[in-house]
């Protein structure tokens, strides 16, 4: 890895912190917060690509853990993993490097079909598939319950499937840093 | 650097080394599940309790802690009081409540930078396979420039403000991300400047 | 010191930036002017190897190797907020002496020296992020400085800075010792030095004393 890859790891940590000060829209009742934080995991698997995207998920997930309060509405310090919402956000990483897998290896005919199939496969569909297992052990309930609570989620998440894939395919334009990987 | 949790203090709880406590509080964590049951959450529940009070923190800062996973528990507690008992639902959210606390604990207590300074000590004695530079120089330059993209951020937002397009996440989310690319690029000129190996 | 140019050109992505510059440079105060997409950023990176030429060489005192351009060579961005790199004052300025493998004591005294000469000592333990435009740019100018170059690049130092941090930074600057060269259209910036490059789409359109370059670069940019 070169300095290069380290600074755009460091810097797009920062972007994610950055949208951290977006207020979250908390939904009662069910309350994983919508924020737009998770945009930008998307982005970073989208942009980066699957190495860099996930270290920089990983550098802004230490920075939390050490005390920073640097997810959205401020919340930082280890408690963020422990809660009932923890699966998710370690559901963060795994998100960033499959998107970015999927981004480099079809970075040639990237399309905005394309790059939203891809958010809704690692923002959605893996995300929730380490969610909510998570939270259905820790809170004690079945997964078709701790699923049933999520789904109320899904259609925000979409939403943000629908501007990240727009985010990455005019970023690919303007600013590419992924080089296609070879098969 | 940028503004933390911690609290400031003098106790024992905040003298002790950071990887005392994370090692504590993976004890903690890992017992309370371990252990299932009223009797392990009471027994946790009070070792936190006092590790407030000797660190001199305030119900408030109890309060704080658990506020921002105050709704997703009182779902659960819901849910659970339907399916099964009042006990039942208590011990879950009990246990929740014990973790966040005792996260806290360790969160409220601890400078940000002492834990980043126990990393770069860390990796000092790290094997050589680790790229320790490189990551001592990721955090560092994340804590650089996290203040940068947030000015960047709300710099963005006024222009798209005065153009009416402030509620166009995507016309803010994009200049954001370009201009942060561009600086990245001549941030990585400059490392590249400003030394020789 | 002296630092050639022979015949370099400069392509990215299928454009010419740079078209076969040839010059030889040894006054110690340099001016280069140019409009914006002159290619003189370019140029400036080529001084001490940020870029490298697609084609021709960059020799310093005939030495090629990219490795001493770097070593000798400093160099100043435009911003500094993308120059300064820790969170730390003194953390930033360590940040090239690392590469020395200086020994601690050295570092800062190294570190001491430079901030007292510019009676910036204050500045030692604050956050990068909380200082002045002003401040920011001189911190940028001591991190190049503790590395003691014999030459310094500086990319539109000023244009981020109000007149007055303007003036105080260019006192800074006739300070020094070293070789400067200074890429600019701010023409007070370039008053006072011994050889001006004017350089146009690429190629150098005028090269010599400051007076007639300085004269006909305005009087161009009144048609």
């Amino acid at each position: 890895m070169e300095t290069r890859d380290v600074v755009f790891i460091a810097l797009f940590a920062a972007i994610i912190a950055a949208l951290g000060v977006f207020p979250p829209v908390t939904v009662p009742v069910i309350a994983v917060p919508i924020t737009a934080q998770s945009l930008g995991i998307m982005l970073a698997g989208g942009i980066l690509g699957a190495m860099r995207g996930g270290l920089s998920v990983v550098l802004l997930l230490v920075l939390v853990a050490l005390g920073l309060p640097l997810l959205a509405g401020g919340r930082g310090g280890f408690g963020v993993f422990l809660g009932p919402t923890g699966g998710y956000i370690v559901g963060w990483v795994v998100g960033a490097v499959v998107i970015g897998y999927l981004t480099e290896r079809f970075w040639t005919r990237l399309n905005f079909i394309l790059a939203f199939a891809f958010c809704v496969v690692g923002g959605i569909l893996l995300m929730y598939g380490l969610g909510v297992p998570w939270s259905a052990y820790v809170a004690e309930v079945t997964l078709a319950t701790a699923l049933g609570g999520s789904l109320a989620f899904v259609p925000g998440d979409l939403i943000k499937c629908l501007i990240a894939a727009a985010a990455i395919v005019i970023v690919k334009k303007s600013y590419p840093i992924i080089t296609p990987r070879s098969r | 650097m940028l503004t933390d949790l911690y609290v400031f203090g003098d106790s024992a709880v905040h003298r002790a080394r950071p990887v005392v406590k994370i090692a504590g509080l993976v004890v903690l964590c890992t017992s309370v599940f371990v252990f299932e049951g009223w009797p392990s959450v009471l027994v946790g529940g009070a070792l936190v309790a006092a590790g407030f009070a000797l660190a001199g923190l305030r119900l408030r800062h109890a309060v704080a802690s658990i506020r921002p996973a105050f709704w997703i528990l009182a779902a659960i507690f819901a849910v659970q009081l339907v399916l099964t008992d009042l006990l039942f639902a208590g011990f879950v959210v009990g246990r929740f409540a014990v973790m966040i606390l005792g996260a806290a604990l360790v969160t409220l207590t601890t400078k940000t930078s002492e834990f980043v300074d126990g990393i770069h000590a860390a990796l000092k004695h790290a094997p050589g396979w680790v790229p320790k530079e490189q990551i001592a120089l990721a955090i560092s330059l994340c804590l650089r420039f996290i203040p940068l993209v947030r000015t960047m951020l709300v710099e963005v937002r006024q222009a798209q403000q005065a153009r009416g397009l402030d509620r166009n996440v995507l016309a803010l989310l994009v200049p954001l991300v370009v201009r942060t690319l561009k600086t990245a690029d001549e941030v990585s000129q400059a490392l590249y400047a400003r030394s020789f190996d | 010191m002296i630092i050639s140019f022979r015949d370099v050109s400069v392509e990215k992505n299928g454009v010419r930036i740079l078209k076969g510059i040839n010059v030889e440079l040894s006054e110690r105060r340099i001016g280069i002017l140019g409009r914006n997409g002159s290619g003189k950023s370019t140029f400036a990176r080529l001084f001490n190897g940020i870029e490298t030429p697609t084609t021709g060489t960059v020799s310093l005192n005939g030495v090629t190797e990219r490795k001493a351009l770097r070593r000798h060579v400093g160099f100043v961005f435009q911003n500094p907020d993308n120059q300064i790199v820790y969170p730390i004052v003194e953390e930033d300025l360590a940040f090239g002496l690392k590469s020395l493998k200086l020994s601690e004591t050295e570092t800062r005294q190294r570190i001491g020296e430079a901030l007292h000469r510019f009676d910036l000592e204050h500045l030692r333990d604050r956050f990068t992020h909380q200082l002045s435009g002003g401040e920011k740019q001189m911190v940028a100018l001591v991190g190049v400085l503790v590395m003691q170059p014999h030459m310094i690049v500086l990319d539109e130092p000023t244009t981020l800075l109000d007149l007055w941090n303007k003036r105080k930074f260019m006192a800074a600057l006739n300070a020094l010792e070293q070789s400067l060269v200074v890429i600019s259209h701010d023409l007070e910036l370039l008053e006072g030095v011994d050889r001006v490059l004017h350089l146009e789409d690429g190629t150098l359109v005028e090269d010599g004393d400051p007076a007639t370059v300085i004269a006909n670069y305005v009087a161009r940019s009144q048609c």
